[in-house]
C-alpha cells in the first residue's frame, strides 16, 4: 500500500448527521460527489449504487476475484475492501475514468488489440489492477505482469492474451510513444 | 461465389470490446429501474431436514419489508421446474422439484423463503429474522453410498436413490473382450466442479399492468428457454413473457437451467406490482448455481497384443445432486456415451450410466459437459495400455486412428464423424514439441533422477448441437436448429438477428464477418443483435459449441438469400440478366462492362423506395432462415503437456502445453485461439486445482473463492497453439465448435503427463502435489 499519498483534492470533512450516515466527498474520475452514507457501504456498493458507475463489478464476496478493482489514489484496490467513508477524501478512478472524449486510453487499446477479454466482467479490474504496474514500470517482465494480476481472476481468456496485452499497453505508454 | 472482400479468416478486432473496456457493459446486476425492490432468499444450512416449522413474523415486522412467502404462499402460482431432457429407455425418475422446499430440504442451500424488501440490506436483515425449524435426516452425498441398499431414499418415487439407468451399447462388446489378449481396467473419479462464470446469476422481473407483460432480464445462455420453461412454471401465455439477456458475464453452462428462484422474482414482481431485483453473491452461487462433472466410472479397455483396441466398457455412477436440472439427464448420457470411442477404430462399446441422487447441489453443464468426461478416460486407458504394453503413447494412437480417408465415419457407438484427419493434428503436435528430442531427455534424465513426463491427448468432439430429429430422438425437449434475419436498411448498413446468446465467445463480431464476407459490407456497418425474445426469432441459445455451426449457418444462409433477392434488383436496374451479373467487394457488376454496376447499398436503397422492383419480387431487401443441420459437428485434435515433477515436493510444472487443433474453417483465428486458451485452462485447472468438497453433513466446504481454487494467472501456463482446417462437409460454412474443445482435450493431457513422469497408471484429479508425493514415497 501507499507509504505517502499525494494530498487529495477534495477536503476531508467526514461529517456525521443525526440518522447514522455520515457524509463524504470523494472525487471519481476529475469529479467531485458529496453524498451521506450508511457507514457500513462498501466502496463498490457506493460506486455502483449511489454513483451508477456499473463498470466496476463484483464477482464475489471475500476479496479474491478483483472484478471490483478500482485506483485509490493511483493505488489498485479492491472496492469491496474498503468502506466507502474510508475513501472520505481520496481521489478514485474507475474504468469509466480511463478514455477521454471517446478515445481509449492506451492500456484499453492494447487489451482490445491482443484480445484480452471474452465476456468482459472482468476486464475493468484487471485493465486497472494492471495500470498501476504500468504507471511505475512500463517494460515489466511477463512475471511481474502475472504477479500484478494475480488478485484478479478471470475465467474466459487463459491470462495469455491478458498478458501480452499488458506488456504492449507497456509499450504503447512509454515516453515518446502513442 | 467470386469475391475479392477478404473478412471471413481475418482476425478482425472484435466489435463488443469497447463498451467492455470503458465499463458500459449492460449486465444484469447493473440494471436498476426506478422503483426496484429487492429479494433475497433463505437457504437451508442442512443438506437434508425436513422442515418442522417457518416463522415469518419477525421478518415481516421489519421497515421496509414488503414481502415473505415460503413455498406454501406460492403453490397455485408457482409450479414445480421442469426437466426438459427426458432421456428414452432410462426408467428415468423425475421426483419433484419445487421452486422453494416443500416440508423436505434436500441439499445445503436449498431456498425455503424469499424475502422482499426496499433495500438490499433491509431483505438480508430480515432473512436473518425468518425463523426455520429443522428435524435432521440422514445425508448422502456421495454416488456409492447413495446407491447402497437400504439407504434412506432422498425422493419416494426413487426409493434406490437411482434417477436413471442409460445403456449405450455398439458391437460385440462380449466377443471383443473374450477374443482380446490384454484387458486394462481402472476406476477414474471425474470429480463435482463449481462453474464459476465471474458474474453471479442476477435475475429482474417487472410486470407491466396495462399489457400484463411481464419481463425479465436474466443472466441467460438462452432466454427463448428461459421464456419457454416460465410460461410453464408460472402457467402464464408465453407471448405476455418478454424475456432479455443483455450482456452476460460467462456462463460455462450453469446459465442453461432455469433456475427457480427466476421463476419466483417474475410471480413476485407480479404479485407486488414493482421491479424485483435479485443477484447472488459467490457463497450464493456455490450453493445454487448447478455444479458440473461428478462421475465415479470403471473402465475396461480390450485389446490386441501388438496394441490395436478392439473394445471399452465402461460403468459409471453419475450425481446428478437433489433434483435434475434443466438439461442434467442428457449430460452423463447422451453427450457422454456416444464419445468413448473417441478417435479411434473402436469395434464395440458398451456404456451403463447410472444417475444417483445425492444431497448435494443439482448438477447440470459444465464446459464440454459429458465429453471431457468420456475423452478424459478414453485417453487415460489408452495410455494405461501404452503403460502395460511397453510401447509409446504416440504409437498406440497412431495404430488405432480411424484413417483420414475414412470418412464420413460411421462409429461403433452409432455417430456418423463428418470429417477428420487425426494424424495431421497428432503429427504436427509431436513435431511442434519436438517430441522424440524429450523422449531421449526423458530417457537420460531418468537416469539422473529427474522426472520429466510428457502427456498426449488426441480428442474428438461432438458438438454443434444439432440437428433437431436426432436431438429430439433422445428426448430432448426442443429442436436445435439456427434462427436469423439478415435486414439491410435503407442505407446499406445491416443488422443481423440471431437465436445464438454469444456471452464472451465473440460472434458480435464473427456473425458481422460472415455477413460481411457474403455481401460485401464493411464489418462497422454491421450490428448483431441477440438475446431479447422481442428482437430475435425464437432461437436456442448458445452452448454446445453451437453458435457458429448452427447459428453461424442459418446466418450464411440468410445473407446468402438477400444476396440473391440483390442480384435480381440490379439485373432489373442494370437491364442485364441475372446470370450476366458478378458480385464482388459488395458490387454486381455486369461481365465485361465494368461500370454497369450497382453497390448493394444502392440496391437496398431500390428496395426500400420499391418504386422500381422486378415484377413479383417483394419489396425490403431481408431474409430469414430457420436452419437445421443435417449432422453433428466433430472438432478434434492433439494436446501435448509436458511437466517437471520434483521428486522431493510432488510439485509439477508446466514445461510446454501444446495445443493443436482442427475446428474447421476458421472465421476469426484471434477468436479461435481465444475459445483455445480459455478451454484449456479451465481443464488444467480441473486436472490441478478445482475439486467440488462436501463434508459427512452435505456441507459444501469449498463455498467461496477462498476454498475453490480457480487458477490465477499465476498459475496459468503459456499455450502455444496451432491448427489444422479440415472442413465440415455439411454445413453452410465449413466451420466446427470450438469453445470446447480445449476444456474437452486438456485434463488428461496433464495427468497423462504427470503419471508419465512418476511411473504410475493414474492420479485422481486434481492432481495436487500431495498425491504425487504420496505416488512417489510410498510406505
Amino acid at each position: 500500500m501507499a507509504t505517502k499519498r499525494k494530498k487529495a483534492s477534495p477536503k476531508r470533512k467526514r461529517i456525521r448527521t443525526e440518522n447514522g450516515t455520515h457524509t463524504i466527498t470523494v472525487a471519481v474520475n476529475g469529479r467531485t460527489f458529496t453524498r451521506a452514507v450508511e457507514p457500513r457501504v462498501l466502496l463498490v456498493d457506493f460506486i455502483r449504487d449511489e454513483l451508477r458507475l456499473t463498470g466496476t463489478h463484483i464477482g464475489c464476496d471475500t476479496s479474491h476475484c478483483g472484478a471490483c478493482t478500482v485506483l485509490v489514489d493511483g493505488h489498485a484496490v479492491k472496492s469491496c475492501t474498503m468502506l466507502a467513508v474510508q475513501a472520505d477524501g481520496r481521489k478514485i478512478t474507475t474504468i469509466e475514468g480511463l478514455s477521454e472524449h471517446g478515445r481509449l486510453h492506451p492500456i484499453q487499446e492494447a487489451f482490445k488489440a491482443h484480445h484480452g477479454l471474452q465476456c468482459g466482467f472482468c476486464t475493468p479490474g484487471v485493465v486497472l489492477a494492471a495500470l498501476e504496474l504500468l504507471q511505475v514500470e512500463n517494460a515489466p517482465s511477463e512475471d511481474r505482469i502475472r504477479t500484478a494480476i494475480s488478485g484478479n481472476i478471470c475465467r474466459c481468456t487463459g491470462y495469455s492474451s491478458i498478458v501480452d496485452s499488458v506488456a504492449a499497453a507497456g509499450e504503447m505508454m512509454r515516453p515518446g510513444k502513442g | 461465389m467470386a469475391q475479392t472482400t477478404k473478412v471471413f479468416g481475418q482476425s478482425v478486432l472484435r466489435k463488443e470490446d469497447d463498451r467492455f473496456l470503458t465499463g458500459r457493459g449492460n449486465f444484469v446486476a447493473d440494471m436498476l429501474p426506478p422503483g426496484t425492490v429487492f429479494a433475497k432468499f433463505v437457504r437451508s444450512p442442512y443438506a437434508h431436514a425436513r422442515i418442522r416449522s417457518i416463522n415469518t413474523a419477525k421478518a415481516r415486522r421489519l421497515p421496509g419489508v414488503l414481502d415473505v412467502l415460503t413455498s406454501q404462499d406460492m403453490k397455485d402460482q408457482v409450479g414445480d421446474i421442469i426437466t426438459a431432457w427426458a432421456i428414452p429407455n432410462a426408467n428415468l425418475k423425475t421426483p419433484a422439484y419445487p421452486p422453494l422446499a416443500r416440508e423436505v430440504v434436500r441439499y445445503a442451500g436449498e431456498a425455503v423463503a424469499v424475502v422482499v424488501a426496499e433495500s438490499p440490506f433491509i431483505a438480508e436483515n430480515a432473512r436473518d429474522l425468518v425463523e426455520v425449524e429443522y428435524d435432521p435426516l440422514p445425508v448422502v452425498t456421495d454416488v456409492e453410498t447413495a446407491t447402497k441398499p437400504g439407504r434412506a431414499p432422498l425422493h419416494g418415487d426413487a426409493p434406490d436413490n437411482v434417477a436413471f439407468k442409460w445403456i449405450l451399447a455398439g458391437g460385440d462388446v462380449d466377443k471383443v473382450f473374450q477374443e482380446a489378449d490384454v484387458v486394462v481396467s481402472q476406476r477414474f473419479v471425474n470429480q463435482r466442479l463449481q462453474p464459476t462464470a465471474m458474474e453471479p446469476r442476477a435475475a429482474i422481473a417487472q410486470f407491466e399492468p396495462g399489457t400484463r407483460e411481464l419481463t425479465l432480464h436474466v443472466t441467460s445462455q438462452n432466454p427463448f428457454v428461459h421464456r419457454l420453461v416460465l410460461s410453464i412454471v408460472l402457467k402464464y401465455p408465453e407471448h405476455l413473457i418478454h424475456v432479455i439477456a443483455p450482456d452476460v458475464g460467462g456462463g460455462f453452462g450453469s446459465k442453461i437451467p432455469v433456475y427457480p428462484w427466476e421463476a419466483i422474482v417474475c410471480h413476485l414482481a407480479m404479485r407486488l406490482g414493482r421491479p424485483v431485483k435479485w443477484v447472488e453473491d459467490r457463497m450464493e452461487n456455490y450453493v445454487a448455481t448447478t455444479h458440473g462433472r461428478d462421475h465415479v466410472q470403471y473402465v475396461d479397455l480390450a485389446a490386441k497384443k501388438d496394441g490395436t483396441i478392439l473394445g471399452i466398457r465402461a460403468r459409471v455412477l453419475a450425481n446428478m445432486g437433489a433434483y435434475l436440472s434443466t438439461a442434467a439427464p442428457g449430460i452423463p448420457t447422451i453427450l457422454f456415451g456416444f464419445m468413448v470411442g473417441g478417435c479411434y477404430a473402436i469395434q464395440a462399446g458398451r456404456v451403463e450410466v447410472t444417475g444417483v441422487f445425492t444431497n448435494t447441489t443439482p448438477v447440470d453443464a459444465y464446459r464440454g459437459a459429458g465429453r471431457p468426461e468420456a475423452l478424459f478416460l478414453l485417453e487415460r486407458m489408452v495410455d494405461i495400455l501404452a503403460r502395460k504394453l511397453k510401447k509409446d503413447p504416440a504409437d498406440i494412437r497412431r495404430k488405432n486412428f480411424i484413417p483420414a480417408d475414412k470418412f464420413p465415419y460411421p462409429t461403433a457407438m452409432g455417430l456418423t464423424y463428418d470429417s477428420g484427419n487425426y494424424p495431421g493434428t497428432l503429427e504436427k503436435a509431436l513435431d511442434k514439441v519436438g517430441y522424440e528430442k524429450l523422449r531421449k531427455e526423458q530417457a537420460e534424465g531418468r537416469r539422473k533422477g529427474k522426472l520429466m513426463g510428457i502427456g498426449l491427448s488426441t480428442y474428438v468432439e461432438i458438438c454443434g448441437l444439432g440437428p433437431s430429429a436426432v436431438v429430439t430422438s433422445t428426448g430432448f425437449a426442443g429442436g436445435l436448429w439456427g434462427a436469423s434475419t439478415v435486414r439491410l436498411h435503407p442505407t446499406g448498413k445491416a443488422t443481423v438477428y440471431t437465436g445464438g446468446h454469444p456471452h464472451g465467445q465473440g460472434e458480435e463480431t464473427t456473425f458481422a464477418q460472415i455477413v460481411g464476407e457474403e455481401l460485401g459490407i464493411p464489418v462497422a456497418d454491421i450490428e448483431v443483435v441477440h438475446g431479447d425474445t422481442k428482437l430475435t426469432p425464437y432461437g436456442q441459445g448458445t452452448y454446445g459449441s453451437r453458435t457458429t455451426p448452427v447459428e453461424g449457418g442459418s446466418i450464411a444462409l440468410s445473407a446468402r438469400k438477400v444476396r440473391d433477392k440483390a442480384r435480381k434488383i440490379a439485373a432489373h436496374l442494370l437491364e442485364a440478366r441475372e446470370e450476366d451479373l458478378e458480385f464482388a467487394d459488395g458490387k454486381f457488376v455486369v461481365k465485361g462492362s465494368p461500370k454497369a454496376a450497382k453497390t448493394i447499398q444502392e440496391i437496398a436503397w431500390a428496395a426500400y423506395m420499391a418504386g422500381n422492383m422486378p415484377k413479383g419480387v417483394e419489396p425490403v431487401l431481408d431474409a430469414t432462415t430457420f436452419y437445421d443441420p443435417t449432422n453433428f459437428v466433430f472438432p478434434f485434435g492433439c494436446h501435448i503437456c509436458v511437466v517437471d515433477v520434483d521428486r522431493e515436493t510432488g510439485q509439477v510444472k508446466i514445461r510446454r502445453y501444446v495445443a493443436v487443433d482442427d475446428v474447421g474453417n476458421q472465421i476469426n483465428p484471434m477468436i479461435v485461439e481465444g475459445q483455445v486458451h480459455g478451454g484449456v485452462l479451465q481443464g488444467l485447472a480441473q486436472a490441478m486445482l478445482e475439486q467440488s468438497v462436501y463434508d459427512e453433513n452435505g456441507n459444501l466446504l469449498t463455498n467461496s473463492l477462498i476454498e475453490y481454487l480457480v487458477p490465477t494467472a499465476l498459475e496459468a501456463p503459456r499455450i502455444e497453439t496451432d491448427s489444422t482446417v479440415t472442413p465440415s462437409p455439411h454445413n453452410p460454412l465449413g466451420v466446427k465448435g470450438v469453445g470446447e474443445t480445449g476444456t474437452i482435450a486438456s485434463s488428461q493431457a496433464y495427468v497423462n503427463a504427470v503419471c508419465d513422469a512418476v511411473g504410475v497408471d493414474h492420479i485422481d484429479m486434481p492432481v495436487t502435489a500431495e498425491k504425487v508425493w504420496r505416488v512417489l514415497h510410498p510406505k
